[in-house]
């Protein structure tokens, strides 16, 4: 029998974990929850970035299936749990990311046109080219790089916090991963390392339900996510990772309590890819349909729209306008990054070291050699300029 | 001056850096109160309290991965693997990020990591104290991978390498580490030995022989015995595998007309496979005999056999016989 991957209700799962929420379906503040404390900028300015996210999305799937990019990985329906957890950093905290969390670059200042660049793997991309497509970095906002490995970057966070911690930085750094990434030796490694130096880091664990085909009720046996912490000895949340209102007071916990020396926290978002795990996959081939309709009715943006309505901060054509504003401004992101030059050919060879070594040289040249003999258009760079 | 061991050296290496540099810190299993399994940490802790050197949980991902975040946060770590044969579990973090970040982020980020093991047989430790795995880390660029032979020179390469930009894979021969016909006289405070730099260990005239760590003393032997026959050899301590000096060993080699190359590690694609591979492919016309690699044999490291399993006088002087009865 297949175990349906629902979205957080009210009452404890197959498991007995109930996942904390702030907002109800509708948007509407549960009885007796406490909403985080929230000017309504703030809020808005986590709205716009879900919207923002959804829309790059969007605008990123049409670009790949044009062949004009060759790698998408969405965060469709992942949008509060990435986004509104992002905004409970501060500008000078570190965000150590998985790969859908390219959002919360963008939230923290990273330029679109870098953002889209990145994807043309032109010269507006910051990593010259060299990353497949959707692995995002941004020094500007301290948003590190990615590898595609799973996992790796945790014990990174934790080394970032301790680096942190014996200057005396006052800075709190995350770590995101996802459900997969919970078994992980770096995982257990890093929650180890964390705990036992009480480093100020958040591990924001985004459950969407999914490690490309294998279900995250497989990944693991524990009773929850968040509970995996207990073992390491610091606390961990099970929260409904689309309820952005959840999100950002659990998350924004940690982080305060990290920040005041109180050490590490496990954030476990429960939330649900809705497309496939990346624009090459078929995800009707492992899923059933009727769970990922049940998960688009949750949607988080309209979640956490219908309470900002409620609020009377944002009306329903003021919410269309954004959309229509972000579109056109994505739009124009792309047309810039689509007009930048290619990537020179010493991108092949510069930063392997701090300094271009000799031998690197000899084969950068060697190969204009043989483009020049042959026939290629980027040959006329010519020789390496040292 | 005092006279110092390799491991001395590589204590005196790592207060130095620490007394220099407030950004320094060691760590890894043992390396707090008990100073390390082979001392190399021994009184640090004492001296720059427990911020700056410290024990780990057991676990080399965990260790290498922090050093990362160190790095990446303006702290110049200097991770410590206790023995080179557990460095597997940090492979990942050392091949996959450690080497690539500087790559992978166009320059963006660095992570100046120096992680220190301990490699080699002859301490009869069996299959997982005894490895000597460098081609692993010699075949990944974004990485330098230093071996010592001296007390010297290990204090003055592990201080290049903490001022360098560039992640470090520094092995340390184990064996050779207390030995005490190999102290000599190390400067107190700072002074460094370039890396990429090849060390003349013996100036000869007939056959150029390529070697590193623990192989070197090793084939100074051969060298004399050689002499006795009349045969001039010239070591190369090629120090810094990667990059290498590959002028150095051109110039002993178009000098020689011969090559011999002595790896304790196995002899299939191992580093001396690069080294006859450049020698190949750019002095082949010097060369008056083929070149010949006296390496370990193609096993997993063995213990009671150990001293058979690793390049002794006697297999180097056999290859310099075979090299020039050629």
């Amino acid at each position: 029998m297949t175990i349906l991957n629902l979205p957080p209700a009210a009452e404890p799962n197959s498991r007995g974990v109930v996942h904390l929420r702030v907002l109800s379906e509708k948007g509407e503040p549960l009885p007796g929850a406490v909403l985080p404390d929230l000017s309504p900028e703030k809020w808005l300015s986590i709205y716009r970035g879900m919207v923002l996210t959804r829309v790059l999305d969007g605008k990123m799937l049409i670009l790949q299936r044009q062949g004009r990019i060759g790698f998408v990985g969405t965060a469709t329906g992942l949008e509060a749990a990435v986004i509104a957890s992002g905004a409970a950093f501060e500008p000078q905290d570190w965000i150590f990311p998985a790969l859908r969390e390219g959002g919360v670059a963008v939230y923290r200042g990273m330029p679109l046109v870098e953002y889209v660049g990145q994807m043309f793997l032109n010269c507006h991309d910051t990593s010259k080219g060299r990353q497949m497509n959707n692995h995002f970095q941004h020094r500007g906002s301290h948003f590190v790089s990615w590898s595609s490995c799973i996992g790796t970057q945790l014990p990174q966070a934790v080394g970032a916090a301790y680096a942190a911690q014996i200057r005396s930085q006052g800075t709190v750094m995350c770590g995101y991963l996802g459900d997969g990434a919970t078994s992980s030796p770096e995982f257990h490694a890093a929650a180890t390392f964390a705990g036992v130096w009480k480093a100020p880091v958040v591990f924001v664990c985004i459950d969407n339900g999914w490690a490309i085909s294998v279900p995250s009720s497989a990944q693991s046996a524990s009773r929850s996510f968040g509970s995996k912490a207990e073992a390491y000895g610091f606390p961990g949340v099970d929260v409904d990772g689309n309820d952005a209102a959840a999100v950002y007071r659990e998350t924004r916990a940690a982080v305060d309590r990290a920040r005041a020396g109180g050490g590490p926290s496990l954030v476990a978002l429960k939330s649900y890819r809705i497309l496939g795990h990346s624009s090459s996959d078929d995800p009707t081939r492992y899923r059933d349909p009727s769970e990922v309709e049940a998960w688009k009715a949750a949607d988080p943006i309209d979640r956490l729209g219908a309470f900002l309505e409620r609020k009377g901060w944002l009306h329903a054509d003021a919410a269309m306008r954004l959309r229509e504003s972000l579109e056109a401004e994505v739009d124009r992101a792309i047309d810039e990054a689509a007009a930048a030059p290619k990537l020179p050919l010493r991108a092949l060879v510069d930063d392997v070291y701090a300094r271009v070594t000799p031998r690197l040289v000899a084969q950068h040249d060697e190969l204009v050699r043989v483009l020049d003999r042959f026939g290629d258009p980027t040959a006329a760079e010519g020789r390496f300029p040292l | 001056m005092p006279k110092l061991t390799i491991i001395a050296a590589v204590n005196n290496a790592i207060a130095t850096a620490m007394r220099n540099d407030p950004r320094v810190v060691v760590f890894g299993e043992d390396v707090g109160k008990k100073g390390g399994v082979f001392g190399a940490t021994d009184k640090i802790q004492a001296e720059f309290g427990e911020a700056r050197c410290f024990d780990t949980p057991l676990s080399e991902d965990g260790i290498v991965g922090t050093a990362i975040g160190m790095a990446l946060n303006g702290l110049r770590p200097i991770a410590e693997i206790q023995f080179q044969d557990f460095i597997y579990p940090a492979f990942d973090q050392i091949v996959s990020e450690l080497a690539k970040m500087r790559y992978r982020s166009g320059g963006q980020y660095a992570c100046p990591v120096v992680v220190r093991t301990p490699y080699g047989g002859g301490i009869r430790g069996g299959l997982y104290h005894s490895q000597s795995a460098e081609a692993y880390f010699t075949h990944t660029p974004g990485l330098v991978t230093v071996i010592p032979s001296t007390p010297y020179d290990t204090k003055g390469l592990l201080l290049s390498a903490l001022q360098g930009e560039d992640p470090v894979i520094f092995f340390e021969p184990k064996r050779i580490y207390r030995d005490p016909a190999l102290a000599e006289e190390v400067p107190e405070g700072m002074y460094t030995v370039p890396i990429g730099k090849a060390r003349l260990a013996r100036e000869g005239s007939h056959i150029s022989v390529f070697c590193y760590g623990a192989m070197v003393p090793v084939c100074l032997q051969a060298a004399e015995q050689a002499e006795a026959k009349g045969i001039s050899l010239e070591v190369l301590d090629l120090r810094t595998l990667c990059p290498l000096d590959e002028a150095a060993v051109l110039a002993s080699v178009r000098k020689t007309g011969r090559a011999i190359v002595v790896h304790e590690a196995p002899k299939f694609c191992g580093y001396g496979a690069e080294i006859s591979a450049l020698i190949a492919e750019e002095a082949v016309d010097s060369l008056e005999a083929p070149i010949v690699r006296v390496a370990g044999f193609d096993t997993p490291f063995p213990n009671a056999l150990e001293n058979y399993y690793m390049p002794d006088a006697r297999r180097v002087m056999d290859a310099v016989d075979r090299v020039m009865s050629f």
